[in-house]
């Protein structure tokens, strides 16, 4: 009798809560974010796409972040998906056309949580992120700048806190609160085996040091931004 | 033919079917430092400790030969003792990608 109770009763539940998740992705997410697969082959095709892949989501993303930034996203890379199509010459660089960038939708928190519940189902393949590729351990601010910055260059792309290093790529100063550490770890280690024609170079950097990497920015991610 | 065979044929018959042009390449991976005009005046040279080369002076990248500018990018700055912060792009762009991109740097600067 209580297996009739759950399939009639808790199954259908479950189903109509990933299916509206499903319809609510289809409907507002897909026009932008690829939610299927494969990535971009070309540079071409790269262009097309207008907002990260999200096919493996379920593999990149922490699930309460994910959750709670659909309520209240907020900009995570200053020149927008492809840094390219955002920019303008100014007086002494090149700067960000801020005309150019539209605020990301924003949903409701019930439409959020069925919405990261069907992209939480989406993992990325076995060979690409094993969990324990990040080892643990923790490092220093200052030694942990100094292998991301002087020693691996990553500050000409990405801001190690609000307004302070590149700004073509995502800020790192919360990407520890965004990204699960093994995926770190891995698009690090080779960033074209998730996405080809990512704009983030292969740097082939020693394994312990992109462990180092990993443990700044969870360092960076505990500090207060919002001061 | 089944989609298999199609694609390992356009994979090693045709792997230019894959490559960008020298334009798009340069849009894609360069302009973040060396800037949309080449100047070496890109996005994120603000905050760096040493200034992108500027690819429209022959002064500055005339005295490079072709070798050179092939091998720094695509091993990065750091193999021929330049900055760290030119990266490696031979993950990204295949060697003839590269070559096509040296010679889109030689026109630029008017060096040759």
């Amino acid at each position: 009798m209580y297996r009739l109770i759950i399939f009639f009763v808790f199954i259908p539940l479950v189903s109509a809560t990933a299916a509206d998740g499903n319809a609510i992705l289809k409907e507002r997410c897909s026009s932008c974010h690829d939610l299927n697969g494969p990535a971009a082959q070309t540079v071409k095709e790269l262009w097309n796409r207008k907002a990260p892949d999200l096919f493996y989501a379920g593999s990149k993303y922490k699930k309460e972040w994910l959750e709670s930034w659909l309520q209240k996203p907020t900009r995570i890379r200053p020149a927008g998906y492809h840094y390219f199509q955002h920019i303008k010459p100014g007086k002494k660089r090149d700067v960000v056309d801020k005309s150019t960038l539209k605020p990301h939708l924003t949903l409701t928190s019930n439409e959020a949580k069925k919405v990261t519940d069907v992209l939480m189902a989406k993992e990325a393949k076995e060979n690409l992120v094993k969990q324990g590729d990040f080892k643990g351990g923790s490092i220093s601010l200052s030694f942990g700048e100094m292998v991301f910055d002087k020693f691996n260059g990553c500050t000409g792309c990405h801001e190690i806190e609000p307004n302070f290093g590149g700004s073509s790529g995502p800020e790192v100063y919360t990407a520890a609160q965004r990204l699960q550490e093994d995926y770190m770890v891995s698009f690090i280690r080779n960033p074209q085996a998730w996405n080809p024609k990512s704009i983030m170079p292969n740097k082939h950097t020693a394994e312990a040091n992109i462990q180092k990497l990993v443990q700044y920015m969870i360092a960076l991610s505990k500090e207060n931004w919002n001061e | 033919m089944n989609k298999r065979f199609v694609l390992l044929l356009l994979i090693f018959v045709f792997p230019s079917a894959w490559a960008g042009t020298p334009e798009e390449n340069y849009k894609t991976y360069c302009w973040q430092c060396h800037g949309m005009q080449g100047d070496g005046m890109g996005l994120n040279v603000r905050d760096m400790s040493v200034q992108p080369r500027d690819h429209t002076s022959k002064k500055a990248m005339g005295g490079r030969s072709d070798e050179d500018l092939f091998n720094v990018i695509k091993d990065g700055g750091l193999a021929l003792d330049k900055s760290v912060l030119m990266p490696p792009w031979a993950d990204t762009l295949s060697d003839k990608e590269i070559h096509e991109l040296v010679n889109y740097l030689v026109k630029l600067c008017k060096c040759r």
